[in-house]
């Protein structure tokens, strides 16, 4: 869906990106990873032509980005920003419909698809007629997110989408966009500088450094094969819970005791990371009361944190190997 | 206060078609130039948003605009557009620029770089961004340079009345000139109120939530259009002499006031400063203006005076007023200054005045070369006799006359001269005069009558026609209230007059301001 090919780009005072290339396919979700100055907001906005790179290809939907106007190229790719940029002079509805007016939508058909966009996104219809400022950071962001998937654009670009939210908002709606039926099937493009917020969103990571590619690959290669030392630690200091994060059950099923018969389990989707697990059984009310299990190919095994624990480290131990 | 207060409210009255004229005159003047500067300044303010490079330039220049004195303003624009509205118009515009190429500039800066990224990023044309992002968003800040501007141009119109364009300037200046309470207060009152009421309208304006910025981008042109219309160009009011007067000359009854009712002349008049109004009867902007018989300016600009046959200006004729001590100390004083008695007559004055004021020849040189001419010139005795402590104002005429006095007296006695020229006005002169600091100083008997004595109004009138009777009285009366005496006079009279450009004069064969009183009438 996007390729960026031998792209390149130079400022005055040295090169913000040196021949990167990748590809992102059709319904990815690619996060650039990197500390500020890595080059992966440049290469974001090189992609809707906010900026132009001085070498290289980008295509977009099997396009040349080049051979488009800018205006049209930008009115099908969806754009996110840090600081949200909602116009402060329309109403949250009119915000919405920025793009769809672009597109001579007619009114029915924005106004119809600004309530869907507000329902998933769990902002009240009475949002709708407020201005920006009088919304919450969180619902800001939100608004956002909805202006930029008004015209369902099959490409979506995210530059740090909750980089101005405080933490708890912020894993929040984290969770709420993890959920949403509507980004599933998006090409994204997410930038940002929160290696949390990377594994947690991205199919795969892009790791960048000094304008260039350092690791690209999914959360289990970066954590349990990183190409170089830069990669182990930029990760490092949450190394364990982004592993927990990055395993599923099913993953660590062959290396649980025993499977067992039985009917009063809690059952947990084989889906289910570990650290979701831990995390359900640890905050469960009537810890000696309740069990918990998982199915995988209807096989049932009991979850408990001790199994769980010695499952995780075998596993680690078996894709090392 | 109260009696002040009831003769305000009577001028006001007995002026209301004036002053409503007036008043409207100054609206439209403030508000057409206030459109144009917007029309201008706008796009310009963009512009530089756009190319930051020459923001520095451009700022730079509005700001220069700014600081030049709008009276001089206005004078750089008679060359180019004449007197009258155009250069009005064009002076005002020019001082309202930078409040708003400034504010316009500001305001699309401040637009938070990332509500105009995301406006590019979702497919906004350059226009779009411009006209549905950064303009609302900068409008109450352009709005605050409107008003700003909108303030200095309503004071700054006042200026427009020395150029011809009227409005409320011609009672301010007027008032002035005549030393005339009333009819300043009756120009001031209405142009503080009308700043203050335009200010307070744009407050409001300004202050109408960001989502209304899109009804002030439409309701302010229009605003503006319609206050503009109360400026009927004079040019469009058709006639075929047309007469500059100054403030003063406008309300004087030794001026305009006088020809009105002593010679029934019916002129369109405009109102215009002196400093401009030579030259804008020798560039046919106007056809009879309101001048000082021997002003140097009268020769540089080929203008001849009409005769006054009726006599309403009094008479000023020029002659010494010294103490009557030095006068008695040094007898050989009074013979030499009276040397001077019936040389110079209205033309030659005339002359030498062009020399110094237009040709900008020293006072000593014309003075010296005018005696020698005369066969008056003596080398200096250097005597050691005594001191001869002389004044003047500050007017070229003076000047000379002070230099002519000085070579008589050196050369007729064994008297030393000293100069103290540039005392200001009549008041300081004849103070310096009156307290002993300075012996004499060249004096008009119009000046003495009207200014120094200040004698009943019947007497006045008894004796203003006759130039005599006048030199009699200033006299009689300087002598016995002030030991001063007047000396001979010298022979011209610096009055008021009527001036025409000398070619039309005599094509129309117009010699006096009956001749054109008759023109007038007959056309």
């Amino acid at each position: 869906m996007i390729q960026l090919q031998n792209v390149s780009k130079q400022y005055a005072n040295g090169k913000a990106v040196d021949d990167i290339s990748f590809s992102i396919e059709e319904g990815e979700t690619l996060v650039l990873l990197g500390t500020s100055g890595c080059g992966k907001t440049t290469t974001l906005r090189m992609i809707n032509r906010l900026t132009e790179p001085t070498k290289g290809d980008i295509i977009v939907n099997g396009q040349d980005i080049k051979t488009q106007p800018p205006e049209l190229l930008r009115r099908g790719i969806g754009y996110v920003l840090q600081h949200h940029g909602l116009f402060p002079h329309y109403t949250v509805a009119e915000n919405i419909a920025i793009v769809p007016n672009l597109l001579k939508w007619n009114k029915e058909k924005t106004a119809r698809r600004t309530d869907e966009l507000l329902q998933k996104l769990q902002l009240s219809a009475t949002v709708a007629n407020l201005y920006p400022a009088q919304l919450s950071g969180g619902q800001q962001q939100r608004v956002g997110l909805a202006r930029a998937l008004a015209a369902n654009p099959p490409v979506l670009l995210m530059d740090e989408p909750l980089g101005a939210l405080d933490p708890v908002t912020r894993a929040s709606i984290r969770k709420e966009f993890n959920n949403l039926d509507e980004l599933k099937r998006k090409t994204i493009l997410l930038v940002t500088h929160d290696v949390q917020e990377a594994f947690e969103l991205g199919d795969r990571i892009c790791l960048m450094n000094e304008g260039k590619i350092v690791q690209i690959g999914t959360a289990q290669e970066l954590l349990f094969n990183p190409s170089d030392e830069f990669v182990s630690r930029f990760i490092k200091e949450q190394r364990f819970q982004l592993e927990l994060e990055s395993i599923q059950l099913k993953e660590v099923w062959r290396f649980l005791p025993k499977a067992i018969e039985g009917t009063d389990e809690k059952l947990l989707v084989p889906e289910t990371t570990l650290w979701e697990a831990i995390e359900t059984i640890s905050q469960a009310k009537h810890p000696e009361a309740e069990r918990f299990a998982t199915t995988v190919s209807n096989q049932k095994k009991q979850i408990e944190i001790g199994s769980l624990m010695a499952a995780y480290t075998n596993y680690k131990n078996s894709i090392k190997a | 206060m109260n009696e002040q207060q009831q003769s305000l409210w009577s001028f006001i009255q007995q002026q209301s078609d004036k002053l409503l004229e007036q008043t409207l005159a100054h609206i439209g003047l403030t508000f057409i130039s206030l459109l144009l500067s917007i029309i201008i300044a706008i796009p310009l303010g963009i512009w530089i948003s756009r190319k930051k490079q020459w923001s520095g330039t451009i700022l730079g220049i509005a700001g220069v605009l700014q600081t030049i004195p709008s009276i001089a303003l206005l004078g750089f624009m008679i060359p180019l557009l004449g007197i009258g509205a155009k250069p009005a118009i064009v002076a005002l515009m020019l001082y309202a620029f930078l409040p708003i190429i400034r504010n316009t500039f500001t305001g699309i800066n401040q637009v938070n770089s990332s509500v105009t990224d995301a406006a590019k990023g979702m497919g906004m044309t350059s226009y779009q961004i411009l006209f549905k992002v950064e303009l609302p968003l900068a409008m109450p800040v352009i709005l605050a340079g409107i008003r700003t501007a909108t303030v200095i141009n309503v004071g700054v119109a006042t200026l427009a009345a020395y150029i011809a364009a009227g409005g409320l300037g011609e009672f301010i200046f007027g008032g002035i000139a005549l030393n005339n309470t009333n009819m300043i207060l009756a120009g001031a009152i209405p142009a503080a109120l009308l700043a203050i009421f335009f200010d307070f309208l744009l407050a409001r304006v300004q202050q109408l939530n960001i989502k209304n910025a899109r009804i002030s981008l439409i309701s302010i042109p229009i605003i503006l259009v319609g206050l503009s219309s109360f400026y009927l160009l004079p040019a469009t009011i058709k006639g075929h002499m047309l007469a500059g007067f100054t403030p003063e000359f406008m309300g004087r009854s030794d001026g305009y006031l006088g020809l009105k009712s002593k010679y029934k002349l019916n002129i369109r008049t405009v109102v215009i400063s002196d400093a401009v109004m030579y030259k804008a009867a020798f560039e046919n902007q106007l056809d009879v203006i309101s001048g000082y018989s021997t002003d140097g300016r009268l020769k540089a600009y080929d203008l001849v005076v009409l005769d006054d046959d009726k006599t309403i200006f009094p008479p000023y004729y020029a002659a010494p007023i010294v103490r009557q001590e030095i006068l008695t100390k040094y007898a050989e004083l009074e013979p030499a200054l009276n040397l001077l008695s019936g040389r110079i007559n209205d033309s030659i004055m005339t002359d030498l005045n062009y020399r110094v004021d237009h040709l900008k020849e020293p006072p000593e040189k014309v003075a010296r070369e005018f005696l020698i001419r005369q066969n008056l010139y003596k080398e200096p005795r250097n005597g050691n006799k005594g001191i001869v402590r002389m004044g003047s104002k500050i007017f070229g005429e003076q000047y000379i006359l002070l230099q002519m006095y000085s070579i008589l007296i050196k050369g007729n006695t064994d008297l030393t001269v000293e100069t103290k020229t540039g005392l200001g006005g009549t008041k300081i002169c004849f103070d310096a005069l009156t307290n002993n600091q300075i012996d004499m100083y060249p004096e008009y008997t119009g000046t003495g009558l009207l200014v120094i004595l200040q004698p009943v109004n019947n007497v006045v009138q008894q004796i203003i026609g006759n130039k005599e009777k006048v030199y009699e009285y200033v006299q009689k009366e300087f002598i016995n209230q002030y030991k001063i005496k007047w000396l001979k006079p010298i022979g011209f009279n610096n009055a008021y007059a009527l001036m025409m450009r000398k070619k039309q004069a005599g094509e129309l064969n117009i010699r006096t301001i009956s001749d054109l009183k008759m023109f007038i009438d007959n056309n």
